[in-house]
């Protein structure tokens, strides 16, 4: 075991400091030491996206840092994309175009997700499949994954006109 | 006497019961990141448990030296063989009837098997403490093929070879070798050879089912605490059949079984990977046994793939004879089985190949035999259905791969082939040659159905004219039409000729209406995603007349829910949807009486009608299914106890059939091996349909899962018995960029023996997908003299058929 390090972040808007070891894994951090569980593992090789992140500003899989490596970073979480009180309409589009069964790959995809809209607003279906390839479903297969995206940007960018 | 002020279909609809496309309740948790997965479960102390695995495919352990490991900060405990001897945990039992090691005892029989089990405060320590334990290996020979493990003379499993050399039975018969499990028969070998030597034409063909897996994103993993006060163990984990796991945990550990609580929280897919009793499992009771704290033990992917649940493994030899005009008279099938290491093959108890006996198909075949044998490999043990009813994917695969090799031999169209040899409607309930009774079915009409949506014949038009392109160098394109007519085997089973560890193969459920007209209502099996929490307050809504949205299912613990056989091969709709719909009946005659009471008539003087009972001939006289909840429990009703509560135990009667018509056009680059999909239209027939919505998501997964299988997924060995597919880098799941749009269709054909007439769906999209898919790969070929190849039908391996057939020039 070698020295442990003074690591601060930023989840989900609340300020985070401790000292860990520099080969924790930012997913277990996350995990095991803040309890935000949402974000999950579901492979070893950095192949599936169920632990997708958002660090300051891209989409990140927390797999594949070391918590050490996301010092001083602003990190949101699906916990920090909507809740009970203010649900983020790829929340509300993947209830109601039945873009999850399990349930497992879902913090993760609508992570990815929200990162996608936010690069382009207005994707073809094309661009959905590409852009979210990094993530893995094996229940869905994707068909109805696509449709909520396509459907939680119309609906942003029907919100966006009307508030313009 | 009251208004009512809603109309008929508005109170139909405000039920949200059977038929309507109802948005999910589980999806508040699950997309709020709020779901609760066994690796979300924290305890106070816990400490986590994970496997020194062996690097050996085959090998004698001559020591395990844990003294250094024990020396690592943060490690408690090492627990290995000679540790859990004392206790008789060594060893368990299998759900086929044989016994796995749970940590080596003094050898290992595949790469990844577990040797010792490290307790440690955290995962980091814990692999800290796997470094550092010393294990010796005496390399064996490996066996990775199964015929050449049965003329070998090296012994896999000594423990099955008597002391003088002879071999004492197996669960399932004599066996015919040390490296052989079972021989498996069923239909007429006599009758079968008959009919074949005297047919016009005989098409033969060998096939080999890859082995694969079904590797859900959420991997296995269980948290056990012991609370010694209490003498109450309480075990979290991946369980598909939580009450099973139960009995089998207070079999083996001597605990009794009430004081045993199994809980399966969330589930992130299973699809057959969580319906074992893994080594994993027993390591984490143990450990929590001796340390007195809880343990959680989580698989790694790596894990995973390689140690828990693979799926096929089949080696299928056919032969198929028919009349010159194409009319099947027989058919014989042999499988050589490869169960790897020790038999845990996840079947019912009589069915030691599952029902591959359902391989007649959808096909009036007069004449058929079935004969499997079971083999020991140095390969991971499993053999479970992944996605499908046991073995049924293996069946469907091999009837719809012969059926193309017949119409190859015969020079006819596979579609117009299957069209004359499809068992018809008016021969229902039809009863196979290999045993079964079909319960309904309706082939012709999906057949022709489907066949005019995507109108077949064009279809075959543009790809004569493909081939002329192709040979006239125009285009470096083939295209191919991938059939597939499907009908599974779901629903085990009646208890009559089903069980696993003795156990019968019911289903159950328990409801309580509450006063006010809600309702809770728990089952014996567990979702994984299917949306059970949804359909099943659904079914409910229906037969008792109170909102879907008033209903809340529970399932996964065992300490409240009824007994039941789990979630797997379908069932869950055909027998716990079965159960709910019976219970829900008795809710209602219960409540008829209480109605007929309060509205002072004779109990058959009041019909139910979707949410009330109302007088015959006075429609204005009614008590709402709501108003007579909370009558149960403030009013003494003479002859009746207070309350409304109901608990079924469904046997069913008979399996339920559903089928299926599928067909997929692929375009396939011959330079490249490149196989892309252009269309696939799937036409489903589950029987009565529950939930559209979901019905649909459930075929596109299992579309996908069956797409997977085909063109790519594979857990290969070399020939060191080293996995060379351990990781998601080599195994392939398909991402979005891979999976084409599917079409959905339907038709319903109810059926006659379930309350309800539904037969479930989860597993049909595997089940006949991954022939669909196969076939299309194969007939692009068709024009250039291929008949056969194996899958997976990767880039490779379609690149190497163009070749071999000589298309590259
Ligand atoms: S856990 Fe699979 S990519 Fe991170
Ligand atoms: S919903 Fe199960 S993995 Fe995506």
């Amino acid at each position: 075991m070698s020295k442990k390090m003074h690591i601060k972040l930023n989840v989900n808007g609340k300020d985070e400091e401790f000292l860990a070891e520099p080969r924790e894994l930012l997913i277990y951090t996350l995990r095991e030491r803040l309890n935000i569980t949402g974000p999950h593992i579901g492979c070893d090789t950095s192949h599936c996206g169920a632990c997708t992140v958002t660090i300051n500003g891209k989409s990140v899989k927390s797999c594949t840092m070391f918590a050490a490596q996301a010092d001083g970073a602003e990190i949101t979480t699906i916990e920090g994309i909507g809740g009970a009180d203010e649900l983020h309409p790829l929340q509300t589009a993947f209830k109601e175009h039945h873009g999850l069964q399990c349930g497992f790959c879902t913090p993760g995809m609508i992570t990815r997700a929200t990162k996608l809209l936010e690069e382009n607003p207005d994707p073809t279906e094309e661009e959905i499949r590409f852009g979210m390839a990094g993530n893995i479903c094996r229940c869905t297969g994707y068909q109805n994954i696509v449709k909520s995206i396509r459907a939680a940007a119309a609906e942003m960018n029907a919100a966006k006109e009307a508030a313009e | 006497m009251k208004d009512d002020v809603t109309s008929r279909e508005e109170r139909v609809e405000n039920l949200k019961g059977m038929g309507c496309s109802r948005k999910r309740v589980e999806d508040a948790r699950f997309t709020q990141g709020k779901g609760n997965y066994v690796d979300d479960v924290k305890l106070d102390g816990m400490l986590f448990g994970d496997f020194v695995r062996s690097p050996y495919a085959h090998a004698r352990i001559t020591s395990i030296d844990t003294a250094a490991a024990l020396k690592v900060p943060g490690v408690l405990a090492v627990l290995t063989a000679a540790d859990l001897e004392p206790l008789g945990l060594h060893w368990m039992p299998t759900l086929a009837g044989d016994k796995q090691m749970v940590l080596a005892d003094g050898k290992v029989l595949f790469q990844g098997q577990e040797v010792a089990f490290v307790v440690a405060e955290d995962r980091y320590a814990a692999a800290d403490g796997i470094e550092a334990v010393d294990v010796v290996y005496e390399e064996l020979p490996v066996l990775v093929n199964p015929f050449e493990a049965l003329n070998s003379d090296v012994v896999l499993r000594e423990d099955l070879v008597a002391e003088d050399g002879s071999l004492p039975d197996g669960a399932h018969g004599p066996r015919k070798h040390h490296n052989h499990i079972f021989t498996w028969e069923a239909g007429d070998k006599a009758p079968t050879e008959e009919v074949i030597a005297n047919a016009d034409i005989v098409a033969e063909e060998e096939m080999y089912y890859h082995r694969t897996h079904p590797c859900p994103l959420e991997t296995c993993g269980s948290v056990a605490s012991m609370d010694k006060v209490n003498g109450k163990l309480t075990l979290w984990g991946t369980f598909q059949a939580p009450h099973a796991i139960r009995t089998i945990v207070s079999l083996i550990s001597g605990l009794e079984e009430h004081n045993i609580r199994v809980i399966s929280p969330d589930i992130g897919g299973g699809f057959g990977n969580k319906v074992g009793a893994y080594p994993g499992y027993v390591c984490s009771v143990v450990a929590s046994i001796v340390t007195g704290k809880p343990v959680k033990w989580i698989e790694d992917r790596m894990d995973n793939l390689m140690t828990t649940a693979f799926a096929r493994d089949y080696w299928m030899k056919g032969r198929i004879s028919a009349t010159k005009e194409g009319k099947i008279t027989g058919l014989h099938c042999h499988v050589t089985a490869d169960h790897g290491g020790f038999d845990a093959c996840a079947d019912p108890t009589k069915f030691p190949a599952g029902f591959m006996n359902i391989c007649t198909g959808s096909y009036d075949i007069p004449t058929a035999f079935l004969e499997v044998d079971g083999v020991y490999t140095n390969k991971a043990p499993g053999g479970v259905s992944y996605r499908c009813s046991f073995r049924v994917t293996e069946a469907v695969y091999f009837i719809e791969r012969m059926i193309e090799v017949l119409a190859i031999k015969l020079n006819m169209d596979a579609a117009e082939l299957r069209r004359i040899n499809f068992i018809r409607k008016d021969q229902f309930p039809y009863t196979a040659a290999l045993g079964w009774e079909y319960d309904s079915g309706d082939y012709h009409t999906a057949w022709d159905k489907a066949l005019k949506t995507v109108d077949y014949d064009g279809l075959r038009a543009e790809q004569a004219q493909r081939v002329e392109d192709f040979k006239a160098g125009k285009t470096r394109k083939l295209m191919g039409i991938g059939l597939s007519f499907f009908t599974e085997i779901v629903g085990a089973g009646p208890v009559k000729n089903c069980d696993i560890l003795g156990l019968g193969m019911f289903d159950s459920c328990e409801i309580r209406i509450h006063p006010t007209g809600s309702a809770i209502a728990r089952l014996g099996t567990i979702s994984q995603g299917q949306g059970h929490a949804t359909t099943f307050a659904q079914i409910l809504a229906s037969e008792i007349g109170l909102p879907a949205d008033s209903i809340t299912i529970e399932e996964g613990d065992t300490d409240t829910a009824p007994y039941g056989l789990g979630t797997y091969g379908s069932r869950s709709t055909p027998v716990a949807g079965a159960a709910t719909a019976m219970a829900g009946r008795k809710i209602r005659a219960k409540a008829q009486m209480i109605a007929a009471y309060l509205l002072e008539v004779h109990d058959d003087d009041v019909t139910f009608d979707v949410d009330r009972f109302v007088v015959k001939g006075a429609p204005e006289r009614f008590k709402t299914m709501k108003e007579i909840a909370f009558a149960a429990y403030n009013q003494a009703i003479p002859g009746l106890e207070p309350g409304l509560e109901a608990v079924s135990y469904y046997d069913p009667p008979n399996m339920t059939y559903p089928f299926g018509a599928y067909v997929c056009v692929m375009d396939i680059d011959v330079d490249t091996g490149v196989p892309e999909i252009r269309r696939f239209y799937a036409l489903d027939d589950c029987g009565t349909r529950i939930n559209p919505m979901i019905i649909e998501g459930q075929v596109h997964g299992g579309l996908t899962e069956a797409l997977a299988v085909a063109l790519g997924q594979e857990i290969a060995y070399d020939d060191m018995g080293n996995c060379k597919t351990g990781t998601l880098m080599d195994f392939f799941l398909p991402t979005a960029w891979e999976v084409p749009n599917y079409e959905t269709d339907y038709t319903v054909t109810p059926s006659p023996h379930h309350p309800i007439g539904a037969k479930g769906v989860g597993e049909s999209p595997h089940v006949g997908g991954v022939p669909c898919f196969s076939n299309a790969v194969q007939d692009a070929f068709r024009a250039f003299g291929n008949t056969h190849t194996n899958m997976p039908h990767d880039h490779w391996r379609i690149w190497k058929t163009a070749n071999e057939l000589g298309l590259h020039g």
